[in-house]
């Protein structure tokens, strides 16, 4: 009996994905637990196995993009690997004396209750090459499946198809969307088509301009204190948590007391109302090759500086390796942007929605500062916190930021514990 | 002022099946005939007669040249030309009773006389005999039909000169007729008088006859045609056809040849044109192409707001069919529904014996434009029941789309051509492939097993014939 790969719900949000990678060939012999392929989505990357052994067929190719519940595969528990295409015969179904397997073996939703009337062509194609219909959209009148779709589709699985002779050489199988760039006659640019990762990101960057009155207000703060704290409790930090003391902890931590003092900041809007979060999970963006993901540390708040930094150093093995899991990334309620690990001097980070602020930390550089009446060169850094208008009033913003910087350039206002 | 939802000017194929099925949508219709009867070319000076005389002519044919060879012995065949006609005078009137039947089953009001547009809305209609009317109209459907091309240098007189009108009426048959312009209406007159018995030589301008069909088709419908009598005459320019005594002399080049013919009647069919004297379009300022044909948009509207145009009187194939079809897409897209027309898949016709039928993509075409495709063909002479039948001229052939299989043309000659087309149709407006036709099942013994067997040529699969 044939089992239906899915594309499993990796999110609330997500409908969509890319099967970027395929681990496993089209007729190859897998097992429970193998890894079959690689689903991107917007936000992640998961892996999916197979839930039974069998031989595997493969119907997305890779690069397609797919829709949650399509089925891209099925596995055929009954086959061996080297099975030839076999049409069902009332024998073949006799001699099977498994009661499981009363269905004839060749795909199965030809007898459901919804069997759509195929067309001779597409019928002896889908039966030949065990294609599930579902998964093929027809061009046909009325959304039929012509032969030239189910053809189409056979090409895209990878397989070359059952040809008579008079078919042309069935061309290579189809490449995947973000890897064919096209360059102009001229050479002067280069056309490639923007992977559906990036395209849903687009979308909601513009999602998230058009939602929110987006608005930037800006700070600096003198890292000198925290750099100082640092280097004196770096070794004992680092023996005992085994992990070493970075400044996201202090950044966290100081978000921490500053929703606290501007509570608005912590909270969402959602059509007419505003929703008051009463906890503190803070997103910390990670570049990765593929984007920029942020996974969330879990009530900031409660935890220590080490955990914290274990989170984040945890998330940023996981986000090279492209680990992250979906749940990691859902339900941060602030997030921390640092521009500064590229050499950002300053700018205006966007919204992560429906989040209503989010902190831009910067490159630290030496700069003059006039402090006592007098010029001292001084670790700085500038602030910036982009805010949703909407629910946070520019006071609340500017009080907002002044907190972080206070408890930066004064560690002690933070509960440190180390 | 009677008021209506539509008007329509013109109750020809176009115009009456716009009539029915705007009734049908609920709308108040009515429709302006400038003739006494209703039904305009196709029924009474087009399809229908030359049907009946082609029908009559070809059964003439079977029982001079054809019956013996069944076993049939008849003494002497005769024709009795009056009869003839007079059969096809009833079938006429026959459906033109029919459609005025149809108008009144509908609730469609009918007027006699010449429709004008006299503003926005308004038509006014001038009757052979009482006094003008006008009525008014939220929507204006202008579906005038078309005439007869004339030729300054051979004006119509007709007696000597004539269109195919007189034609379906020679009160004998002219000892030589002499037919101008190699299309379906030249081929198929000339075809009748040929059987009863003229000298039938057609003179066309291009190199090849049945422009628009298949090459391949449209070559071995003149060898056939050749076969049977009809002199051709191609790549010729007729200057100019003089009357004298009351016979015809034309005056032809072909390429450097200087060629002079005589004949008793010369058809002049080089074509037709859209008709649209006395509606008062130009009057409301309706927009007319280079052609000068109306200019509609996809919804069949013209630049005039309420005004719409279909059929021969507007761009596309001089077709009946293809009127109908537009006729009630116009009418369903005025009551606010979807209308739609395709013409990918629109056939043509030639009523020979044997026919010819085509639609989509020629061969010829598709070579031209380099397109991939596969053909597949398949002949009457290994089709059993054409050979049963004593008629297994012609032959079925497919264009489909090389790499989807796709039908996209599909050709034939055969006796019963017009009649096969209409499952070839079917399956293209489906996006059928030529593996679903081969793979369908087709009654044994029939002419249409040639239709699977060329599609299954396509794919190197024919049965009975060896594939190439």
């Amino acid at each position: 009996m044939s089992i239906e790969v899915k594309i499993p719900a990796v999110g609330e949000s997500i409908s969509s994905g890319v099967v970027s990678v395929w681990h496993k060939k089209d007729g190859e012999q897998v097992k429970a637990g193998d890894l079959l392929f690689t689903l991107d989505t917007d936000k992640v990357s998961t892996e999916i196995a197979a839930e039974t052994a069998g031989v595997l067929r493969t119907i997305a190719a890779e690069g397609q993009e797919v829709k949650i519940g399509e089925v891209v595969a099925t596995i055929d528990e009954s086959a061996a690997a080297a099975a030839p295409t076999s049409v069902a015969t009332p024998a073949q179904a006799k001699e099977k004396p498994d009661p499981n397997r009363s269905e004839a073996p060749v795909s199965g939703e030809k007898k459901s209750p919804n069997a759509e009337v195929l067309s001779p062509a597409v019928r002896r194609i889908v039966e030949e090459e065990k294609l599930q219909t579902a998964g093929i959209s027809g061009t046909g009148k009325g959304g039929r499946l012509t032969k030239g779709d189910v053809l189409a589709a056979v090409e895209n699985r990878g397989t070359p198809a059952t040809a008579t002779e008079s078919q042309p050489a069935m061309p290579k199988s189809a490449p995947a969307e973000t890897e064919v760039a096209v360059p102009s006659e001229s050479g002067r640019f280069t056309r490639k088509k923007m992977s559906p990762l990036r395209r849903k990101i687009a979308a909601q960057l513009v999602m998230a301009q058009h939602t929110a009155a987006i608005l930037t207000t800006f700070n600096e703060c003198d890292m000198g204190a925290v750099q100082d704290l640092r280097k004196k409790s770096q070794d004992a930090f680092t023996k005992k948590n085994d992990v070493k003391l970075g400044f996201m902890s202090f950044f966290i931590k100081a978000v921490v007391e500053a929703l606290k003092a501007v509570p608005a900041i912590n909270g969402r809007i959602e059509g007419d109302d505003f929703i008051q979060n009463h906890f503190f999970d803070i997103g910390v963006a990670v570049g990765t090759e593929r984007g920029l993901v942020v996974p969330v540390v879990r009530d900031a708040d409660t935890k220590t500086f080490a955990e914290i930094e274990r989170d984040i150093a945890d998330y940023a093995k996981k986000a090279r390796e492209g680990k992250i899991k979906i749940e990691e990334l859902q339900g941060g309620t602030f997030t921390i942007s640092n521009g500064g690990v590229y050499g950002s001097l300053l700018g205006t980070p966007i919204l992560n929605p429906p989040q209503s602020g989010i902190l831009g930390m910067h490159t630290i550089q030496q700069r003059p500062m006039a402090i006592d009446g007098k010029v001292v060169i001084r670790p700085m850094m500038y602030l910036a916190l982009s805010y949703d208008h909407r629910a946070v009033d520019g006071k609340e913003a500017v009080t907002f930021l002044i907190t972080v910087k206070n408890c930066i350039e004064d560690p002690t206002k933070l509960p440190l514990d180390f | 002022m009677d008021k209506f939802d539509v008007v329509i000017i013109g109750s020809g194929p176009g115009g009456y099946v716009a009539a029915i099925r705007s009734a049908q949508l609920g709308l108040r219709t009515a429709i302006i005939e400038k003739d006494k009867e209703l039904g305009g070319t196709c029924l009474n000076i087009g399809c229908i007669p030359s049907k009946a005389l082609l029908s009559s002519s070809d059964h003439y044919a079977f029982a001079k040249k054809e019956a013996g060879k069944h076993g049939i012995k008849i003494d002497k065949v005769e024709l009795d030309l009056p009869t003839m006609l007079q059969r096809k005078d009833k079938v006429v009137k026959q459906l033109t009773g029919g459609v005025r039947g149809l108008m009144k089953l509908n609730k469609v009001t009918t007027f006699q006389g010449i429709g004008f547009i006299t503003g926005t809305n308004k038509v006014s209609i001038t009757p052979a005999e009482g006094e003008a009317q006008e009525i008014e109209a939220d929507h204006i459907i202008i579906a005038t039909g078309s005439v007869p091309v004339e030729l300054p240098s051979m004006k119509f007189d007709g007696k000597v000169i004539v269109s195919s009108t007189e034609a379906l009426s020679f009160s004998e048959v002219p000892k030589k007729l002499l037919v101008i312009g190699g299309g379906a209406i030249g081929l198929e007159m000339g075809s009748v008088w040929s059987r009863l018995g003229s000298e039938v030589t057609v003179l066309e301008f291009l190199p090849r006859i049945a422009l628009g069909f298949d090459l391949e088709v449209a070559n071995a419908l003149q060898k056939v045609l050749t076969a049977q009598g009809m002199k051709f005459h191609l790549e010729t320019k007729v200057s100019e056809v003089k009357v004298e005594n009351g016979r015809a002399i034309a005056k032809a080049t072909k390429g450097e040849e200087q060629l002079t013919f005589d004949a008793d009647k010369v058809l002049v069919s080089v074509g037709r044109r859209a008709f649209l004297e006395g509606v008062g379009a130009d009057k409301v300022g309706v927009e007319l192409d280079d052609r000068k044909r109306i200019k509609v948009d996809d919804h069949f509207r013209t630049n005039i707001k309420g005004i719409y145009a279909i059929g021969d009187v507007i761009a596309g194939p001089m077709l009946a069919h293809k009127a109908e079809e537009e006729g009630i897409a116009c009418v369903e897209m005025i009551a606010g529904k979807a209308g739609h027309v395709n013409y990918d898949v629109i056939p043509g016709i030639i009523y020979t014996n044997p026919e010819v039928a085509g639609v989509g993509i020629t061969e010829d075409f598709a070579k031209e434009k380099g397109m991939e495709v596969r053909i597949g063909k398949f002949p009457f002479a290994a089709n059993g029941r054409a050979l049963a039948a004593d008629d297994a001229t012609g032959f079925v052939k497919f264009v489909a789309d090389a790499k989807t299989d796709r039908i996209i043309g599909a050709h034939i000659m055969s006796h019963v051509a017009s009649d096969l087309m209409a499952e070839c149709v079917a399956v293209m407006e489906f996006g059928g492939s030529a593996e679903d036709l081969g793979r369908t099942v087709h009654s044994h013994p029939t002419h249409s097993e040639a239709v699977k067997e060329a599609a299954l040529a396509v794919n190197k699969a024919a049965i009975h014939i060896g594939n190439r």
